[in-house]
């Protein structure tokens, strides 16, 4: 497996609070990670510096090889190699489902609007939301617009995935739909991290678990590992709660 | 899944409790109507008894509504007003501009803008503050004077209010933007967009939606404010309707200038409630209470 994502010893501070003490995380080709914590651990935190939404404090991030933490890279080409989802959907609620899906192709990669909206259709034809491609997001069910925003996420062909708790915000009887597409994308062999409290989802689909707490990597393996069987204290503490 | 799948349903008969409530709605609107026809009819006679039948009534009509003075000043009221049109006009367009510009500048972050933002901030304060009047003043007789030079009222006219109203207005596109919601950057952020990109596809845009009532309002405003010009000494509405005024000794061109301004306004008031109104419509579901 190559490597695609390597980041060195991310720090990241909110004025006096730490919310990343030297990270290290890495992520392979087709490679599912799942990020797991507390609330308030730095998961959240560390996808938006991965993806440079928020500037690091100190360390490395290396995507190819090529020090994407440098300044003096191009952070806008960055970002559109990555494809992120959030807790909140974020969907423009000024534009039409395929507006939303075709936006980074239109105006970041100067595709034809023809083109990309083709692509998009196509990618909604096969979640099931193409007849929902012209209504406004707010028309949307909870489900439905997070899927949209995969969607959406992954319309430009991103080399990674972040999902940042993308079920978190969602009714239960919905969420299912949505790890479905997720799975769906991981058997096809898509690069994924992503933060989340689905741990039976994790156990599942990941191929790693990274469990942060208090800004550190606390313990990290084969989900058969961390989530059945920790080594650590702090591990079994969290996940504990889940089970309880 | 949620998605919608409308099946047929088998005709449903109204249970009679939902059809006894149903009646008493009817009459009770029948009632409301009843209510309302009455209280109508009573402050029309108290507005009879107390304003219309007096000895004074006649004299205000021959002062302010005397339909023959309004017909002979209508012409030249109206030739006016074509300026005030102008003004308009064109203001529209060079507010819209600067008032952007300005409020983009404001919205800029980092150390190297600090002066602009400063230099925009002073603008909009200094702007807001001073009567216009006092702008017209400066400019429209100041910048004549200072140039040497004869500068078209319908050139100052326009200045002065593109001076003074882009001050509102961009404070109005500031408030606009502040209120899109950050998550909303960041969304277009991750996708790539740059700076320039996700303010022109994603921000404005919603921002301009939350915007349209208060720089409808400004619009209003503007209207009425473009008939101060004719301090300028250019003959529009207002100035057209003081001339027939001064030579009739009547009142009434300044009433029908007003009215001219008045069904002006009025266009635009309701084009702001049907467009708030389709743009609440297409973006949010269901019913608000």
């Amino acid at each position: 497996m190559t490597t695609v994502l390597r980041a060195l010893d991310i720090h990241k501070a909110f004025g006096e609070r730490e919310v990343l003490r030297g990270v290290d995380v890495t992520l392979d080709r087709h490679e599912v990670v799942a990020l797991i914590g507390a609330s308030g651990s730095g998961k959240s935190t560390l996808l938006r510096c991965l993806n440079l939404l928020e500037p690091i404090d100190d360390g490395q991030i290396f995507l190819d090889d090529e020090d994407i933490s440098d300044p003096r890279v191009d952070a806008n080409r960055v970002r559109a190699r990555f494809g992120a989802v959030f807790q909140s959907y974020n969907l423009f609620p000024h534009l039409s489902v395929l507006d939303n899906v075709t936006l980074a192709s239109r105006v970041v990669h100067r595709m034809p609007r023809r083109e990309a909206e083709a692509r998009a259709m196509a990618l909604l034809e096969r979640i099931g939301l193409a007849d929902l491609a012209k209504q406004h997001p707010d028309r949307l069910s909870g489900g439905q617009q997070q899927r949209a925003a995969i969607v959406r996420a992954i319309a430009t062909d991103p080399e990674i995935l972040l999902l940042d708790e993308i079920t978190s915000a969602l009714d239960p009887e919905l969420v299912g739909e949505v790890l479905e597409l997720v799975r769906q994308l991981a058997v096809d062999g898509a690069t994924i991290l992503m933060a989340t409290h689905e741990m039976a989802f994790a156990r599942d689909v990941a191929h790693r678990v990274v469990f942060l707490d208090a800004g550190t990597i606390v313990e990290q393996g084969p989900p058969s590992e961390v989530l059945v069987a920790p080594r650590e204290q702090r591990t079994r503490e969290f996940l504990a709660r889940f089970t309880a | 899944m949620t998605d919608p799948a409308p099946a047929a349903r088998p005709v449903r008969e109204v249970s009679a409790l939902e059809l006894e409530r149903r009646a008493f709605r009817r009459r009770r609107s029948q009632q409301s109507v009843l209510v309302a026809i009455a209280s109508s009819i009573a402050v029309a006679a108290v507005v009879w008894v107390t304003v219309i039948n007096t000895p004074a009534w006649s004299d205000v009509q021959r002062a302010f509504f005397n339909p023959e003075v309004a017909l002979a000043a209508l012409p030249r009221v109206w030739d006016g007003f074509l300026l005030n049109l102008q003004v308009l006009g064109l203001s529209v367009v060079t507010v819209g501009v600067f008032a952007l510009l300005l409020a983009v500048l404001r919205t800029l972050r980092g150390p190297v803008f600090f002066p602009v933002r400063v230099i925009v901030a002073a603008y909009t304060d200094i702007f807001r503050g001073l009567p216009f009047i006092i702008v017209l003043f400066l400019f429209g007789f100041g910048l004549p004077t200072l140039t040497g030079t004869r500068i078209p009222p319908i050139v100052l006219g326009t200045l002065c209010v593109t001076l003074t109203y882009s001050a509102y207005v961009a404070e109005v596109i500031r408030a606009g933007i502040e209120a899109v919601h950050p998550s909303q950057r960041l969304a277009a952020r991750a996708l790539g967009l740059g700076y320039v990109q996700t303010l022109r596809r994603v921000v404005l845009p919603q921002a301009l939606r939350k915007m349209t009532p208060p720089l409808m309002n400004d619009f209003v405003s503007m209207q009425k404010d473009v008939g101060l010009i004719s301090i300028l000494g250019a003959v529009d509405a207002v100035r057209a309707a003081q001339i027939v005024t001064a030579q009739t000794y009547n009142f009434t061109p300044y009433v029908v200038a007003g009215i001219l301004f008045i069904l002006l306004a009025i266009p635009t008031i309701r084009l702001t409630d049907w467009y708030t109104a389709r743009l609440r419509e297409r973006e949010q579901a269901g019913a608000i209470v």
